[in-house]
């Protein structure tokens, strides 16, 4: 490359200079009201495999030739997504003009409403039908109505029909719902499996199976975990003492193959099938076969979770203040979170739909999933869908919950009792407030 | 130019206004860089200031003035002195032998020997590749299941340690990856300082017969005293703020409690955790202030150390 004098350093500052001010004249007529202008929506996700909206924002870009979208955040993990956004929202910049917010982490933002866009004042209230009503609930704390739901996390079990084969268990879907009505009773069955001396363990690891306890549990009863409904900790909810004894129970029966959630070996696990089981909210299935491969397909099997159903996960789409576009992105929510937009977020990617009418429509009552061997996943997961006891989720949920999450942990590393576990759980979590 | 030249009629104004070029210009020419310091340097460092006496929190939209509350909680929180410890004991897992290396591998290239030019540049790769892809690659390395290390201590019968669970294990990988990449740069700038002795030095202590050993710790060393101290204060810096390496050692969900009860978890970690998870962010500006304090103190106490161990040599 040939070496700027200084003279024509000068030069080139200048007219790059020139030129920004140019493109920031030319952004300054694009802002000009107008039916017809062009506009750019972004909107922000979150996870491995996003929410499979591909499709629809084609179908959306159709019947709006002036708007394009730009989707952003595939593949970010909930965790560092959430960060980020807490940061632009607060900032009040960097945000999309769409985002993504997730059940546990939604009510963080239910003290900064003035960020973002009341939905009611763009005809959102008249959907209110088109939502379960605890979904609903969550997405509109007081009347405004912050978001709108995309999915829910119902509960159900996935499991190798080829690592279960190996331990001499039975792999047929009725049979095996039929061997674990409670959680008591899947404890049973991995110590079966245990029996069976084979190097595979019967569970990934003790979060997974805790959290898919404790919001069973809590659905049933309290209706709350780490916070009560008034934002007030609870850590003496005696659900969440429920789901970590069963935890305990079940890594001192040795089931638990210990592996950090979302980690390389747990990834890796699901592909070599170091272990049997795992909690399988609908979202996980999305998660299981990314990681997993083709090359597994027809490996994996998915039949009722243990206990009376559950909720874990789901997510919601709010359109933000700093949105310089608010009408068109409300509709591009609407357009989404639709019975019809959620039916298409469940065929290409499984994500369990919030709308009854989706659930009800026949794409999801006859759905199977041929990865998950054929198995009929549209009625597995929308069984209980309806009749789900919603669970409260406090500000700092997912904070408290990785606490629980890291003793739990401990206890399975062999560094801490399940006494002194607790106690470490107890004190980090009173920490965070 | 005028109002000068009423007051002293008697200096021309040219004459003044060289005089002002001399005086002032210097500063003018330094200006830029401490304008730039005091906007992205002292500026958030008061506003830290302000922000550790406060409760702020994007949770809460009101936000009090506490005091020195932060700081008297963060006096008795155990998770920040567990990461204290941590940060302290893989800083002198991590520099001692680091440096102790790099003078080694320094004293080793500094003679003449065919192709040294070639192992020169060797030692400065691990320099240019990316602190995240050492540590990924690392983290495959003392991967409990299916890692190399792991691999070889059972080969040899010594069998596979958990390196994320057990602290000291955890210490110990996270320390290799921080030599691995700085031991060649520390090697480099002694190596820079060795050159510059000069070799009468060295070719009169062999008249007087003196050893390869003792030339060593006689001549180069002492010479190269401020050289390693200006290593160890950047060492102590880098160490203090240890971040990436323990961060991506762990793979998945939780990366920033450093482990399951902190066991690798430093203090730049706690503060992001503080921050970002927990939402404190009056309480991380504590942090953060008290860890400048530790910096301070720390590369102090290493300053004396280093000059009181060559004023007993």
């Amino acid at each position: 490359m040939r070496v700027l004098t200084r003279g024509r350093r000068v030069v080139v500052a200048v007219i790059s200079a020139a030129a920004l001010v140019g493109v920031a004249a030319c952004s300054d007529d694009g802002d000009e009201p107008g039916e017809d202008a062009d506009i750019t929506l972004v909107i922000d996700i979150f996870g491995e495999q996003g929410f499979g909206y591909d499709e629809l924002y084609a179908q959306f870009e159709t019947d709006h030739p002036n708007i394009t979208i730009e989707e952003r955040g595939g593949g970010l993990g909930l965790g560092d997504y959430n960060e980020r956004l807490v940061q632009q929202i607060t900032a009040g910049a960097g945000a999309g003009d769409v985002v993504a917010l997730e059940e546990g982490t939604i009510v963080q933002f239910y003290a900064q409403t003035d960020r973002f866009v009341n939905l009611a004042d763009h005809g959102a209230s008249d959907l209110q039908g088109n939502f379960l009503p605890w979904k609903w609930e969550q997405g509109a704390p007081g009347g405004f109505v912050l978001g709108l739901g995309t999915d829910v996390g119902s509960m159900a079990l996935c499991y190798r029909n080829d690592v279960l084969e190996a331990a001499g268990l039975p792999t047929d879907r009725a049979e095996l719902a039929g061997m674990w009505p409670t959680w008591e009773d899947f404890i049973a069955v991995g110590e079966q499996f245990v029996a069976a001396g084979i190097e595979q363990k019967f569970v990934d690891a003790a979060t997974n199976f805790y959290n898919t306890v404790l919001m069973q549990v809590a659905g049933n009863g309290t209706g709350y975990t780490y916070y009560d409904i008034e934002n007030n900790l609870a850590l003496d909810n005696p659900d969440i003492r429920t789901a970590w004894d069963l935890t305990i129970r079940m890594i001192e029966a040795d089931l638990s193959a210990n592996l950090n959630s979302f980690s390389d070996e747990w990834n890796a696990g699901f592909q070599s099938g170091s272990f049997a089981t795992i909690g399988c909210p609908a979202w996980m299935t999305g998660v299981i076969s990314g990681a997993a491969g083709d090359d597994n397909a027809g490996n994996w099997n998915l039949t009722d979770a243990p206990g009376e159903g559950g909720n874990w996960g789901g997510s919601f789409l709010a359109v933000t203040a700093e949105s310089e576009h608010p009408a068109e992105a409300a509709e591009l929510v609407t357009f989404l979170t639709g019975p019809d937009g959620q039916t298409a977020a469940f065929e290409a990617l499984g994500n369990l739909p919030s709308s009854p009418q989706a659930l009800a429509g026949p794409e999801v009552q006859q759905a199977s999933n041929a990865y998950f061997s054929d198995a009929p996943t549209g009625q597995i997961f929308g069984a209980g869908a309806a009749d789900f006891q919603p669970v409260y989720l406090g500000p700092q949920n997912n904070a408290v919950r990785t606490e629980f999450e890291n003793a739990l942990r401990s206890v399975e590393q062999g560094e801490r009792t399940p006494d002194q576990a607790w106690q470490d759980a107890q004190d980090n979590a009173a920490a965070i407030g | 130019m005028a109002a000068v030249d009423v007051k002293s009629p008697a200096v021309p104004w040219r004459v003044r206004l060289a005089r002002l070029d001399r005086m002032g210009s210097p500063y003018l020419y330094v200006a830029p860089f401490f304008i730039l310091f005091a906007v992205f340097g002292l500026y958030p460092l008061g506003y830290t200031g302000a922000l550790a006496l406060t409760d702020q929190s994007p949770l809460d939209p009101q936000t009090s003035f506490v005091g020195l509350d932060n700081f008297a909680t963060l006096a008795g929180d155990p998770k920040f002195w567990t990461a204290v410890r941590n940060t302290l004991g893989m800083f002198v897992l991590a520099t001692v032998p680091q440096l102790l290396l790099a003078l080694a591998l320094a004293n080793w290239l500094n003679r003449a020997l065919r192709g040294i030019g070639l192992f020169r540049i060797a030692v400065a790769i691990p320099i240019v590749t990316s602190t995240a892809v050492v540590a990924l690659v690392f983290g495959m390395f003392f991967a409990r299941d299916y890692g190399l290390v792991n691999w070889v201590l059972e080969g040899v019968g010594i069998g596979g340690i958990d390196w994320r669970a057990e602290r000291y294990a955890a210490w110990v990988a996270i320390a290799s990856m921080v030599d691995w990449r700085w031991t060649g740069y520390n090697a480099l700038i002694y190596l820079a300082a060795m050159q510059a002795i000069p070799r009468n030095l060295y070719e009169v202590a062999e008249i007087d017969g003196a050893s390869r050993t003792r030339q060593f710790w006689q001549i180069t060393v002492p010479l190269l005293q401020p050289t390693i101290i200006f290593t160890v204060i950047i060492s102590t810096i880098g160490g203090m703020q240890l971040f990436v390496e323990p961060l991506l050692f762990t793979s998945g969900a939780g990366a920033l409690s450093g482990g399951t009860l902190g066991q690798f978890q430093t203090v730049t970690m706690y503060l992001v955790q503080t921050m970002r998870a927990y939402h404190q962010w009056g309480y991380a500006a504590a942090i953060a202030l008290l860890l400048f304090g530790l910096i301070v103190l720390v590369s102090a106490v290493n300053f004396l150390l280093v000059r009181r161990i060559r004023g007993e040599r």
